[in-house]
């Protein structure tokens, strides 16, 4: 559809076609359609997922009007799934939208069975037991699913999955995979074959600095015992080298290797990262291991073996200072060994989906090719059991939050946002939901706090006053501005998990809406 | 007043009527605060696009009701990713108009006032009549420009000290991709655009000569097609990047120079985005910034909670990373401080000051036109108004300025800063030799 790429093009640029596909062929179940569910999928919708289903039991009242845009005056009284879904549907006609007038918390007890049809489930506005059945239930079904929840001026953003592997992390800044610490056969001979002390100025100053360096390193090879420079002196004797090599001051490509000599002197071999992922048990095989892992032990066989201690080589090269032909040449030297690598890859995945009782051609070659170009970069992320977050969360940590400036209002807020729950529960009602007694239920929610942090070890500590009162002045408000943000983070996060790229957050995130200092809890 | 438990604001006026401890200095909860809000304050959302869109959303539910936006563009189809009040049988129609339709279509009782028009084409008083101007923008002009209007209306005492009551505060969001900011700049208190815009680097340009002689990657090619061989083909014929059958040719001709050279990777959408400099953009982003702008716009007008202070970035690529910095102000920046002074002999003409403004290193301002206390002393444009104040050219500027001993004055035109011409606005603090002061004929005329 030539109309859909154009509608799409703005967003195909960061996650192209594949990712694309992904979002196309998703369906999500949305979980109470207040102003935080609402605007979740608002933002999905628009990106294109291929299904929404809106579950929601409650009929829209006069107060919903203030904070949700996809209801308005004509929906006062009728279910609020109904609306919130059609208003929705009139974003993207290729999406298919569709609701269920019932209470989340219910469906969660009578008809667990009900989630297992969808590729994430985004939950928003549940009560703690609720939270802890959901998750059980999607983790055994393996459902990826995201819990959100907007309070006041505070609230949260939680995943909750066994595992999610990423093979394209996309990262920001990475290191080009340039090789100059270890170039093989095949680089170093075309760099042999370009003369540095060439007489001519303008065939000088368009010898791209990768040659620059790969011959200027095996030179300082040669008068060091076949060592690269490695102690800070060395480092700079060999920078003074190479600035002496320079015949005229506006040599750019002279410049561009000084700024790149730190490549000679990296180590070689693979990232601490990389070589917990390889270590992983997760990388000895069985008959359901995941093609990721699967791809990880061919990686783990490849450095071992043909790689000497590399990954397969990314094979692509940053722009740099070249002549024309040059530039191509080396782009081309580079493409071929990594497609050499590729191909040894591609025979050890096939070997080990063999020996795993797998069809050998069930990983298809565009993924493993993406495996080996993402080689450096590949993420695995887990999630505990919210059940286990909430029973036991790291002490340590949260004793760390407790007294950190920086971490003493978003931590306040996840203690008081469970607190809440159990107030609820005791009481109820949220605190300071209704104007009269404010007073009762900011000594009540005090107490619950105590309480809580007691349960979790914390004994005889307190939050501030300020704190705990402000938390009753939300009194359980949903405000747009807050839902939108709340919203907005966790749409990006259900695309990163759909569409496999980039990277998902890890932890729990606090929004503090007071004065921004939200964090990251790794509890 | 209605019950709270039944009104459409039953989860604000939490916030709105109820006392607390971590809350902004000017805090006065009650109904009267909601009440004021919605009928006296005053917002101005500058862009209609993938921001503004959420913007006006996100105020017309955060208890505001009296709106305005200013866009000059039309809606394309590549909108629609993001740009939510938009649908298909939109394209072509103005987006100001409507996005400002279809909220107030959602949202009883808001009012939006749509302005289909470039920024620039307001006059000050435009700028001056709101509490707070909020920014949806994608340029770094753009941004500079209103950033430079707030500022003018920014008046010092002697000591120094910002008048409180011509502080006008702005909100300004932007997003990239996965990436987003939203800062609150209250213009003489916390940093402008212009004492940090070392946080927005000059977009690198290709230098020619490897455009001509060394091109190594599809993105040369395509830019060699665009800004050298369409120049040498079509003599005089501007390059459109919207007429697609430009773009096309553009194409072509990178294709050619890429197969050339044996250069892998022109395509048609890397042609476009090389050209066009399209920056990637999503819903979920948007939807981030633009709220965290909301929230503080509400903050800032009701004081219900503390401000951001004052530099909020989002970057969504790896995990999540949220930082609140505060920035300083760069004490000598010529758009939020006093303003440059200039010392002038009371017999120079408005003509003569005019040129010397397109001298003065500190501002190579051209075409300037001039206003003082919202009295047009001199116009460029349009030209009625060109005509109707060209005689004032040749008077004194003392006597147009009612012969204070000093005074600040607004001029507007184009500065060529960093060899670039832009659109710009300042403030200039004038200073009239040999008058004393204190005895001016505004003092003995009792004026202030
Ligand atoms: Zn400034």
């Amino acid at each position: 559809m030539a109309e859909a790429k154009v509608k799409y093009d703005r967003q195909l640029r960061i996650w192209g076609e594949q990712g694309q596909a992904a979002l196309e062929k998703a369906s999500i179940c949305l979980l109470n359609c207040g102003p935080t569910g609402s605007e979740t999928l608002k933002n999905l919708v628009l990106g294109g997922v291929g299904s929404i289903t809106v579950v929601d039991g409650s009929k829209v009242e006069v107060g919903d009007l203030g904070n949700n845009f996809m209801v308005d005056e004509s929906s006062v009284g009728r279910s609020k799934a109904k609306c919130v879904c059609s208003f929705l549907q009139e974003l993207n006609d290729a999406v298919k939208a569709k609701f269920i007038e019932e209470y989340p918390q219910a469906l969660i007890v009578t008809n667990p069975s009900f989630f297992s049809q969808f590729t994430l489930i985004v939950a928003t506005q549940l009560e703690e037991d609720s939270m802890i059945k959901l998750d059980r239930i999607c983790r055994e079904a393996n459902v990826m699913l995201i819990f959100a929840r907007s309070y006041g001026l505070t609230g949260f953003v939680r995943v909750s999955v066994k595992e999610h592997t990423v093979i394209e992390s996309k990262p920001d800044h990475f290191l080009d995979d340039l090789r100059l610490n270890n170039p093989w056969p095949g680089l170093k001979s075309f760099a042999e074959s370009i003369d540095l002390t060439v007489a001519d100025p303008v065939a000088h100053k368009h010898i791209p600095k990768v040659v620059i360096l790969v011959n200027m390193a095996s030179e300082w090879a040669n008068s060091h015992d076949g060592k690269l420079p490695s102690t800070r002196q060395e480092k700079q004797e060999f920078k003074e080298l190479l600035k002496s090599r320079m015949i005229a001051m506006d040599e750019e490509n002279y410049k561009e290797a000084l700024e790149s000599s730190f490549n000679v002197f990296a180590p070689r071999g693979i990232s601490s990262d990389l070589q917990l992922i390889i270590d992983d048990s997760a990388a000895e095989l069985h008959c359901g291991s995941s093609d990721f892992w699967v791809m990880v032990a061919a990686l783990k066989e490849f450095i071992a073996n043909e790689g000497g201690g590399e990954v397969p080589l990314e094979g692509s090269i940053p722009d740099m200072t070249s002549s024309t032909e040059h530039y191509v040449n080396l782009q081309k030297i580079y493409h071929a060994k990594a497609e050499a690598d590729f191909l040894v890859m591609e025979q050890r995945v096939r070997n080990l989906l063999k020996k795993t009782g797998r069809d050998s051609a069930s990983i298809p070659k565009h993924t493993i090719k993406s495996f080996c170009r993402n080689a450096r970069k590949l993420k695995v992320c887990r999630y505990r059991p919210i059940e286990e977050e909430f029973n036991s969360p790291s002490l340590t940590e949260l004793q760390k939050y407790l007294t950190d400036e920086d971490y003493s209002v978003a931590v306040g807020f996840y203690i008081l946002l469970r607190a809440v729950d159990r107030f609820a529960a005791n009481y109820n009602s949220f605190p300071g939901v209704f104007d009269g007694g404010m007073d009762e239920d900011i000594s009540r929610l005090k107490m619950t706090v105590v309480g809580l942090l007691n349960d979790l070890g914390c004994n005889g500590q307190t939050l501030t006053e300020d704190l705990i009162s402000e938390m009753c002045r939300f009194g359980a408000a949903e405000l747009h501005a807050v839902a939108a943000f709340i919203g907005g983070i966790t749409s990006q996060e259900v695309i990163k998990l759909i569409t496999k790229q980039f990277v998902p957050m890890l932890g729990t995130f606090i929004f503090n809406g007071i004065d921004h200092k939200s964090q990251l809890l790794f509890l | 007043m209605a019950d709270s438990a039944t009104s459409r604001s039953r989860d604000l006026d939490k916030l709105l009527l109820r006392p607390g401890n971590l809350v902004g200095p000017s805090f006065e909860p009650g109904p009267e605060l909601r009440d004021d809000l919605r009928d006296y304050a005053r917002v101005l959302v500058v862009g209609a696009g993938g921001l503004g869109c959420e913007l006006l959303k996100d105020l017309a539910l955060s208890g505001f009701k009296n709106l305005d936006v200013i866009d000059m563009d039309r809606i394309e189809v590549t909108n629609l990713n993001r740009q939510f009040l938009f649908r298909l049988e939109d394209v072509g129609k103005p987006k100001a108009e409507v996005a400002a339709k279809r909220v107030m279509e959602r949202v009883n009782g808001v009012n939006i006032v749509p302005h289909f028009c470039r920024i620039e084409d307001k006059e000050l008083d435009f700028y001056n009549d709101f509490n707070i101007i909020v920014l949806g923008l994608d340029s770094i002009e753009a941004r500079s420009y209103i950033n430079a209007v707030a500022c003018s209306f920014l008046e010092y005492n002697v000591d120094d000290t910002p008048r409180e009551e011509t502080i006008k505060p702005m909100v300004d969001g932007g997003t990239e991709g996965f990436k987003g900011h939203a800062r609150v700049i209250l213009p003489g208190i916390t940093p402008c655009f212009e004492c940090t815009i070392w946080l927005f680097p000059p977009q690198v340009k290709f230098p020619l000569c490897t455009l001509a002689e060394t091109p190594r990657t599809a993105a040369h090619c395509i830019e060699y097609a665009h800004l050298i061989k369409w120049d040498e083909v079509h003599s005089g014929k501007a390059f459109d990047p919207d007429d697609p059958e430009h773009m096309q040719w553009v194409y072509k001709e990178a294709v050619k120079r890429a197969e050339l050279f044996g250069i892998p990777g022109v395509t048609y959408s890397l042609t476009q985005g090389v050209v066009k400099n399209i920056i990637p953009a999503i819903a979920s982003t948007n939807a981030i910034i633009s709220a965290a702008c909301a929230l503080e716009t509400l903050k800032i007008a009701s004081g219900c909670s503390k401000t951001l202070s004052n530099y909020l970035t989002y970057n969504g690529v790896e995990g999540l990373h949220i930082k609140a910095t505060e920035f300083v102000r760069n004490k000598d920046c010529l758009v939020c401080g006093p303003g440059v002074l200039i010392e002038l002999d009371t017999a120079v003409t408005l003509r003569k000051f005019i040129d010397m403004l397109e001298e003065h290193p500190r501002l190579l301002l051209s075409k300037a036109s001039v206003t003082h206390r919202g009295k047009n002393l001199y116009m460029q444009a349009p030209p009625v108004l060109e005509e109707m104040t060209r005689s004032n050219l040749s008077l004194p500027l003392f006597d147009l300025m009612g012969k204070v001993s000093r005074d600040v004055v607004h001029v507007a035109g184009l500065s060529s800063m960093d060899n670039k011409k832009a659109s710009s606005m300042r403030k200039l603090r004038v200073a009239f030799k040999g008058v004393p002061d204190g005895v001016t004929d505004m003092d003995m005329a009792g004026g202030a």
